[in-house]
């Protein structure tokens, strides 16, 4: 089997502190991670120039490795775990831009906050974010990534998959948000 | 002092901190991720906090000592507080937090400053306890023992 190297996160999260324990916390379950404490440097990082977004043209080129043939990333990002409340560029907004971006707007986005407010969880749900964790993120949290980043893995190869599992997101514990698309969870 | 007594002793100890509040099960959470290829990550997990929570505790008192207070500035570095306790399982310190919030809310410079008080009272406390764990654990370690895995025994 031609495995795929461990996946690679991109967690961004303004605070040290919990830099740190997202950092241990995805290490732990083997994924390699790269943290940064901006929405601005999660884009440098993904290999996009804010001005430049939707300008395939402008981005760097395919890694030699890549058996994909849509991205066009610097890295091979599998996941985005980002944190809502940033100074500058806020999770949300961080979300937007990966969403309207050809290259990175199908890397599931994960976004965590401090604050259990219900519009700001519909906001990010609706703009296309996997998941919606609350803080501190628990181990219990990570095990759930697995599942989409096996999707994001296979929507590479077909084109216009519904990513929605219902079946195993109806299975979700009460501390996550999970993207239903549209459909009323009960 | 033997091994086992010191043992017990330390178990006894992170129970009453439990019990009394001081810490929550994320503080669990943070030993559980601790292992060999990171022996040291709790200690420096905290260690992390005290620097930031003190720099955040002084930039309030200096917010609230301003002719006109930014109650949105407090705000912000409470709400960053509330949260870096929260992450490490700094409960009474948390829940202070969230009560200053409600000061800020009101915009009330007294109500503020009291709050501020009990926040900072929280957070000596639990620095204090902390400090006596983590020597608890030295005293084992030097002794030749390990401190045995966290669990959820209450």
């Amino acid at each position: 089997m031609a495995a795929r190297a461990q996946f690679h996160v991109l967690a961004v999260d303004d605070s040290l502190i919990d830099r740190k324990l997202i950092e241990r916390l995805l290490k732990t379950s083997s994924y390699q991670v790269t943290a940064v404490d901006s929405g601005s440097k999660a884009l440098e990082f993904l290999g996009i120039h804010e001005d430049e977004e939707n300008n395939e043209a402008s981005i760097p080129s395919v890694s030699p490795n890549d058996d994909d043939d849509d991205d066009h990333q610097d890295v091979d990002i599998s996941l985005i775990i980002t944190d809502y409340c940033m100074p500058e560029m806020t999770g949300y907004d961080l979300l937007r831009k990966i969403k309207e971006s050809k290259s990175l707007k199908d890397i599931p986005v994960v976004i965590m906050s401090s604050d259990n407010i219900p519009s700001r969880i519909n906001r990010c749900l609706e703009e296309g974010a996997e998941e919606f964790f609350l803080k501190p993120v628990q181990v219990s949290d990570v095990n759930k990534l697995k599942s989409h980043l096996l999707k994001g893995k296979a929507k590479e190869s077909q084109p216009n998959i519904n990513k929605r599992n219902i079946m195993e997101e109806l299975f979700s514990p009460d501390r996550t948000i999970t993207n239903y698309g549209g459909l009323e969870k009960v | 002092m033997e091994l086992g007594q010191m043992q017990g002793r330390l178990a006894e100890y992170t129970r009453s901190l439990y019990m009394e509040g001081i810490l929550d099960a994320q503080f669990l959470q943070l030993q559980q991720l601790q292992d060999e290829s990171n022996p040291d990550f709790v200690v420096e997990v905290v260690s992390l906090f005290f620097e930031d929570s003190e720099k955040l505790l002084n930039d309030i008192a200096r917010a609230l000592d301003q002719q006109s207070v930014d109650f949105k500035r407090v705000d912000a570095h409470v709400h960053q507080l509330k949260g870096s306790s929260a992450s490490v399982g700094a409960q009474r310190v948390k829940d202070a937090c969230v009560a200053f919030r409600n000061c800020c809310e009101e915009q009330n410079v007294e109500g503020c400053l009291r709050c501020l008080q009990q926040v900072k009272q929280e957070h000596y406390l639990v620095k204090n306890k902390l400090e006596t764990l983590f020597r608890l654990e030295q005293q084992i370690v030097a002794a030749g023992g390990s401190v045995p895995m966290a669990e959820m025994t209450f």
